[in-house]
């Protein structure tokens, strides 16, 4: 490794989206050296895509909330599959963590009293996120940038991690290519945190951007780590479907919860007519009840389009399924409907939602004060991830954490809208700050050259073979056989052929080849990401087939109905010495008596 | 032919390094509602693995692919094919204000580092015991147009005080005016900017041709919103000399 540089640092942080920013601030406000990586420039990681808003029980605009009601929210739209201290910690703090954001810089919309506004949305019982219009993302990543870049942070851009590096069972740090020029670099770190995001590149529909390629996952799960839940994917409900190049951009839940409605071909409002048992006491019996619902009125309950997004997103595709879809196989929005209740509509709309606006008014030529969008199920977001202890986010390697969407335990089964951007704040924080007394209170580490050099050889290979095939057929071949086989619907004898095409699959990465130089070569970069899309894809499967019930964003045709039993575990996946993947079920150590307590009160 | 005059089209993109380069032609199928960043990713999977590309959201929110298309500073996610003239081959090229790294790809980090100079948001007191504040929403609606910025640099990149004169270690730039004036009317900030502004920002060589406020894709209205008004300080702090006798007492009660 003599043309290695090596750059040590107490703390590594892998990601500068919210988590990341956060983790970095808060491992910096404890004193000790804390160096940032991240695939693009700063300010531009998945956080920035955020429409909604942050959940926090703030209780702004609806007294009645508190951290109880955002607690008990949280597990049901979880399905109790959830680390139940995670969803405690994460509703006790997250007010905190907004308050903190303003202190920093950021704007939130604001109550008639000059507080900060809250505003619905699905599976949410009371307003609870804290927004900015619909680029909440925007402001909560500039704040934390803008922040980060005084805080004394090392930040390190267009940076990938090519493998994690360790010093016996600890973590020792990442070895890392710098894009710009293609050199390799060894981040030493006696902690690091990983938070690198989801994995919605292993689908060919998706709101994701090239990064989110399941690296921290897979970084983790090579280096010993465990992954859990990974067979629940979210699909969010309301993804653009047309024209063919926009097909996945997000379409903001707020939406919906401004007053939108779906409709489908017939002009019926379809969610009415399937609402779940366990959340029929909450849902509006009429239209006129979910439109009250929407402006305030509190005697009022929620419309069905704000049921939690993994049965929204499976009413859309029985709509499409059973011939009653738009045009082009999705469904229709409707927030122009609004104007038949409010004098000045279209300023509304522009108003609330303005980037939604001109996101259709610029890719799609759709008005949307004046006509309904036709949208569909997008990959969104993954619950599952890297298994970490709910108080500290250390994963099961020492010294190793994790924070935002590459962590499981949250969210269970399914994740509600708005508790995304509050996970990132929360156990941003927390991974920070306990990744800087771990390393305050352990020794120095020391990195083995050798598995440097053999991590380097090996990103280098593709460079060498002659013969093979480039990577982009093979990443485009990967995304079908995910999005076809282990989608939203889910059947055993198509998940087991995606496991045989896997194979496949990992075959032909094996043999990838690569054309060019070292030097800012998205060949190379997407060559490389294959191997964790692979990965993560793999566990997606192999958790999937092992579930056989449906329960959240898992929905299996051929085990319709949820199993009490299957409510009980989580489903685990780690390495096993031969490096084949090991699957596991995991008891969910019960609930605490006053968290039950708690849970019963709020029904 | 017709036939295909009407599926294809021609991109002559940039390639390179900042050792030199010159521009590549490649065909490619177009379909309805392609963007240009479309056409460019599907030259990338098809012809050219190696062409280098900045992108993240495709959606116009994270300002990653900003380029020069057909000659004018651009995202190419929110360029529509449709906009274009396809007759004749439509010219990708790096924004040219900024160094090359490779292909479309341009070396951008000085903006980041001309944002650290800038003084950060700096809070009153709360004004509630539990530490929070109280803002309208008139207040908060007054600088959100200036948080809108996805720092693209488009603006940069057409400002001609950076991309003929090359005055980056004396002038900010307008991304950072608009930086700036979205701190320094922020309602509960009370640092005050304008002194750097007129010092070490260089706002004076900015002589309002509004290229910046015409390139920008958020539509804010980056000469006569951010930059005049912060002329306007500079001037009442600089220049007006009843002004400046007024500050001077009213500054001695600030707390």
């Amino acid at each position: 490794m003599a043309d290695v540089e090596t750059i040590a640092h107490d703390v590594l942080v892998i990601g500068a989206g919210g988590a990341g920013l956060r983790a970095a601030i808060a491992a910096a406000g404890r004193g000790v050296s804390v160096g940032m990586v991240c695939k693009s420039l700063l300010g531009k990681a998945h956080t920035v895509m955020a429409e909604g808003g942050i959940a926090a029980a703030l209780g702004n605009v609806d007294d009645r909330d508190s951290w109880k009601v955002h607690f008990a929210d949280t597990m049901r739209g979880g399905q109790y599959l959830n680390n139940w201290r995670m969803a405690e910690l994460h509703a006790k703090e997250a007010p905190d963590r907004v308050r903190e954001l303003e202190a920093w810089g950021a704007l939130f919309d604001r109550t008639r009293d000059g507080r900060i506004l809250q505003r619905n949305f699905g599976g949410h019982k009371y307003p609870r996120l804290a927004h900015v219009g619909d680029r909440t993302g925007l402001e909560m990543i500039r704040t934390l940038q803008d922040h980060g870049i005084h805080a004394g942070i090392d930040v390190h851009m267009e940076c990938t991690v090519i493998t994690l590096l360790k010093d016996g069972d600890r973590v020792a740090g990442a070895l890392v290519y710098d894009r710009e020029r293609g050199r390799f670099h060894v981040f030493r770190a006696k902690a690091v945190v990983l938070a690198t995001g989801g994995i919605g590149r292993a689908y060919r529909i998706t709101s994701n951007s090239w990064e989110y390629t399941g690296d921290g996952h897979a970084l983790a799960y090579r280096a010993g780590a465990v992954l859990q839940d990974m067979e629940f994917v979210q699909f969010h409900p309301t993804g653009m479907v047309w024209p063919p190049s926009v097909r996945g951009i997000l379409v903001t839940e707020g939406v919906r919860g401004e007053g939108g409605v779906l409709k489908n071909r017939d002009g019926r409002r379809f969610m009415f007519d399937d609402v779940p048992e366990n959340y029929r006491n909450q849902t509006a019996t009429d239209p006129d009840e979910g439109w009250r619902y929407t402006q305030g009125d509190k005697s009022a309950r929620r419309p069905p389009e704000l049921l939690t997004r993994d049965h929204v997103a499976r009413c859309i595709v029985r709509e499409v399924r059973e011939g009653r879809g738009s045009p082009h196989g999705g469904v229709y929005l409707d927030i122009a409907w609004i104007r038949e209740r409010l004098p000045n509509a279209a300023d509304h709309i522009r108003k609330k939602l303005p980037s939604m606006y001109h996101q259709f008014k610029q890719l799609a030529d759709i008005d949307i004060t004046r006509e309904p969008m036709e949208v569909g199920p997008t990959t969104h977001y993954i619950m599952g991830g890297i298994r970490v202890d709910g108080d500290s986010q250390m994963s099961t390697v020492p010294g190793l954490f994790a924070a935002g969407e590459c962590a499981a335990g949250l969210h269970g089964a399914n994740r509600l809208g708005g508790n995304s951007l509050s996970d990132l704040l929360v156990f941003g924080k927390r991974a920070g700050d306990h990744a800087a007394d771990f390393a305050s209170q352990h020794g120095a580490v020391t990195v083995d050259p050798c598995a440097v050099d053999a991590a380097a050889r090996w990103a280098l290979e593709p460079f060498a073979r002659t013969d093979g095939e480039g990577p982009f057929a093979i990443q485009h071949a990967l995304q079908e056989t995910m999005q076809d086989l282990v989608g939203i619907v889910r059947r055993e004898e198509e998940m087991q052929r995606a496991l045989v095409a896997l194979g496949a699959l990992q075959a032909r990465a094996a043999r990838v080849a690569v054309d060019g130089n070292r030097e800012y070569n998205p060949g190379w970069h997407t060559a490389l990401d294959l191997h964790n899309l692979l990965t993560v894809a793999e566990a997606i499967t192999r958790s999937a087939i092992d579930r056989r019930e449906s329960r959240g964003g898992h929905f299996r045709d051929d085990h319709p109905a949820k199993d009490p039993a299957a409510g009980g575990y989580n489903t685990v996946v780690r390495r096993g010495p031969d490096g084949a993947m090991q699957l596991a079920r995991e008891a969910i150590p019960p609930v605490p008596a006053e968290l039950r307590a708690v849970l019963t009160e709020m029904g | 032919m017709m036939g295909e005059t009407q599926s294809s089209a021609t991109f002559r993109v940039w390639r390179g390094d900042a050792t030199g380069g010159g521009f590549c032609d490649y065909r490619t199928a177009v379909a309805p509602g392609m963007v240009v960043l479309d056409a460019i990713h599907q030259i990338q999977a098809e012809q050219a693995n190696d062409l280098a590309v900045r992108w993240n959201c495709k959606a116009g929110k994270c300002g990653s692919c900003s380029a020069e298309v057909a000659g004018k500073p651009r995202l190419m996610c929110m360029t529509r094919l449709s906009e274009l003239a396809l007759e004749a081959p439509v010219t990708v090229e790096p924004m040219r204000a900024f160094p090359l790294v490779k292909d479309l790809v341009t070396d951008v980090s000085w903006n980041f580092r001309a944002k650290r100079t800038i003084t950060p948001f700096t809070p009153r007191r709360p004004d509630a015991p539990d530490g929070t504040w109280r803002m309208q929403q008139a207040d908060v609606d007054r600088v959100q147009e200036f948080r809108k910025c996805i720092e693209c640099f488009l603006c940069q990149d057409v400002c001609h005080v950076l991309r003929e004169h090359h005055l980056e270690e004396q002038f900010i730039g307008p991304r950072h005016f608009v930086y700036t004036a979205a701190l320094e009317m922020h309602p509960l900030d009370v640092a005050d900017r304008v002194p750097a502004l007129k010092r070490s920002n260089g706002i004076g060589f900015c002589n309002i041709t509004k290229c910046c406020t015409k390139v920008c894709p958020e539509s804010i209205t980056i000469t006569d919103n951010a930059i005049i008004p912060l002329k306007e300080r500079v001037v009442d702090e600089f220049y007006d000399p009843v002004g400046r006798l007024v500050k001077l007492f009213s500054r001695r009660q600030r707390p």
